[in-house]
């Protein structure tokens, strides 16, 4: 419980620290993001398999979308009841559901 | 023997099946004599088939029956073809967007013929709430160069009050050994809004009395501004995917999309309450016409070994925010795992949450009349839902697959902060919503 005392005294700082802060942290949190993209995608050549390795990958369940038709079904259903759509594949219209 | 005639009986009626869809699918494409030649070189070349039949259905609200079919072809240099036919039909009732009273209310229907009336202490539904739909959808998929797949494709949508035409691009390219693709696709779609009714004027007061009196007519017509009404979407996507190894594959999308157009429920009001909360009025909402979305999408899929059953474990988690004001977190898990040597079960469980648009509000009090944009539908304000459930799926003789797929899905609108005025004690401002999602499907 002693620990907590800190952070409840940086919290009730005056707000112009606290912006301060999270300018901060918005920026190390772009950085952070920025080198882990750089990171991930400079990796990319050292990952992988070679082309005989890919008797797992190549079964219908190790596809990306396994399932077409119950992809397109939920879509359907969350675009019509939700404020989100797409992000997986296109978002667009189709339907007067929403 | 006899065995052996009645089983290769089946399978010539099966293929005969197959044979007629492939033939009617042709047929309508006009490729009938150009893919005979191929359809006969090799049994690869045969038309692949998935369909489905779901019943969605909430408790005391809508109910939604679909059926699918998809057609896939694969022809000689990779090029694919892939068709789709859905259909349809909802009935039922739909929140209006009216907040709960400790007294009766009646409405006018959209369509301006007729009231209902929905009881004291209930959520105001409209039970009018019907369509059937058609939908086709064609994608033509490539070869471009060594590493470069292009596709593109067209969406038709047909309701009785409206239409939505649409075409999309795409394009991929793999490197490190086809480790890893980029892709990138643009979509386009053009809607036709023709609502019973229809357009109602924002802001403007529900007309509520006896619509069969001389004058109603002429007073509802004070309450539309037109029949119809458009909207345009385009899609910007960006995606990466990569291999990590022999078990794991792993996808990163951003999207970007621009909605323009009438993005008002022509079908929802707002109440507008007194200071004791008792409601004076229903306006017709109103939102902005336009609204740009953006998301991240990231998945990872891992087949794990035998000590975990050789389960494939499928996770995603997108971001999605908005220009009005709208931000969504959803994290969908399934996982696949497999029992004896054809059968599979997959658990599912997605959660999702949402804050509320900048607009929303659950109802109005009189003395803060509204200037801008409003909307009461709980659909962007404040919520969480999650969705449970289980697909069992088996292959069959000759690799057809049949699979059936029941979840409960379940909506929660919280309060993003609002102080209800007295008279909304005790009513529910924020009903829960409940439904049952069945499916079955055939793959042959």
């Amino acid at each position: 419980m002693k620990a907590n005392k800190p952070v409840f005294k940086t919290l009730s700082q005056p707000n112009t620290s606290k912006v301060h802060i999270s300018k901060v942290n918005a920026s190390k949190i772009k950085l952070a993001l920025l080198t882990a993209v750089t990171v991930s995608l400079s990796a990319c050549s050292s990952l992988g398999v070679e082309p005989w390795e890919r008797d797992l990958l190549a079964k219908k369940e190790m596809a990306l979308t396994s399932s077409p038709v119950d992809a397109a079904l939920d879509d359907h259903i969350y675009f019509s009841k939700e404020a989100s759509s797409g992000g997986k594949s296109f978002g667009g219209g189709g339907c007067g559901c929403n | 023997m006899n065995k052996l005639n009645k089983t290769s009986k089946k399978t010539n009626k099966k293929s005969n099946i197959k044979a007629a869809l492939s033939l009617a699918t042709s047929a309508l494409l006009g490729t009938g004599v150009l893919s005979a030649g191929v359809a006969q070189a090799t049994e690869a070349d045969e038309w692949q088939f998935d369909s489905a039949f779901l019943i969605y259905s909430e408790v005391d609200r809508v109910s939604a029956t679909e059926a699918i079919i998809a057609g896939t072809k694969t022809f000689a240099n990779d090029e694919i073809l892939s068709l789709k036919l859905t259909i349809d039909a909802l009935t039922g009732a739909s929140a209006n967007g009216a907040v709960a009273q400790p007294n009766a209310q009646t409405f006018t229907r959209p369509s301006g013929n007729g009231q209902y009336v929905t009881p004291a202490g209930e959520t105001p539904l409209d039970d009018t709430f019907h369509d059937t739909r058609v939908q086709l959808n064609a994608q033509w998929t490539q070869p471009l160069a060594d590493n470069i797949t292009g596709s593109v494709g067209g969406h038709f949508s047909k309701e009785y009050d409206y239409l939505s035409l649409g075409v999309n691009g795409n394009l991929a390219y793999d490197f490190n050994k086809k480790n890893t693709t980029v892709s990138m696709g643009l979509s386009y779609f053009q809607d036709t809004f023709t609502p019973e009714g229809g357009i109602p004027k924002p802001h403007s007061s529900m007309l509520v009395g006896d619509s069969s009196s001389p004058e109603w007519d002429a007073e509802f017509a004070k309450t539309r501004i037109g029949d119809s009404d458009d909207k345009s979407t385009a899609d910007i996507l960006v995606g990466i995917t990569q291999v990590i190894n022999r078990r794991m594959i792993t996808a990163f999308n951003y999207s970007y999309s621009m909605v323009d157009g009438y993005l008002t429920d022509p079908f929802k009001v707002v109440s507008v309450l007194n200071n004791e909360g008792l409601a004076q009025d229903y306006i017709y909402e109103s939102r902005p016409d336009s609204r740009v979305k953006q998301s991240t999408f990231m998945q990872a899929k891992y087949n794990f070994d035998d000590s975990l059953l050789n389960t494939v474990a499928d996770v995603s988690y997108r971001y999605m925010w908005d220009d009005w004001g709208i931000n969504s977190h959803t994290i969908d898990t399934r996982f696949t795992i497999p029992v004896g040597a054809t059968s599979y079960i997959e658990p599912h469980i997605r959660f999702y949450q949402q804050s509320e648009a900048d607009f929303y509000q659950p109802y109005i009090i009189d003395d803060q009349a509204p200037i801008g944009f409003v909307s009461a539908d709980y659909r962007i304000g404040e919520m969480t839902a999650i969705t449970i459930g289980a697909k069992y799926g088996v292959v069959l003789n000759g690799g057809n697959e049949l699979s059936f797929r029941l979840e409960y899905y379940r909506q929660t609108p919280t309060n993003a902060g609002f102080t209800d005025p007295n008279a909304l004690n005790g009513q529910d401002i924020y009903p829960v919503v409940e439904a049952i999602i069945a499916q079955v499907s055939y793959s042959f």
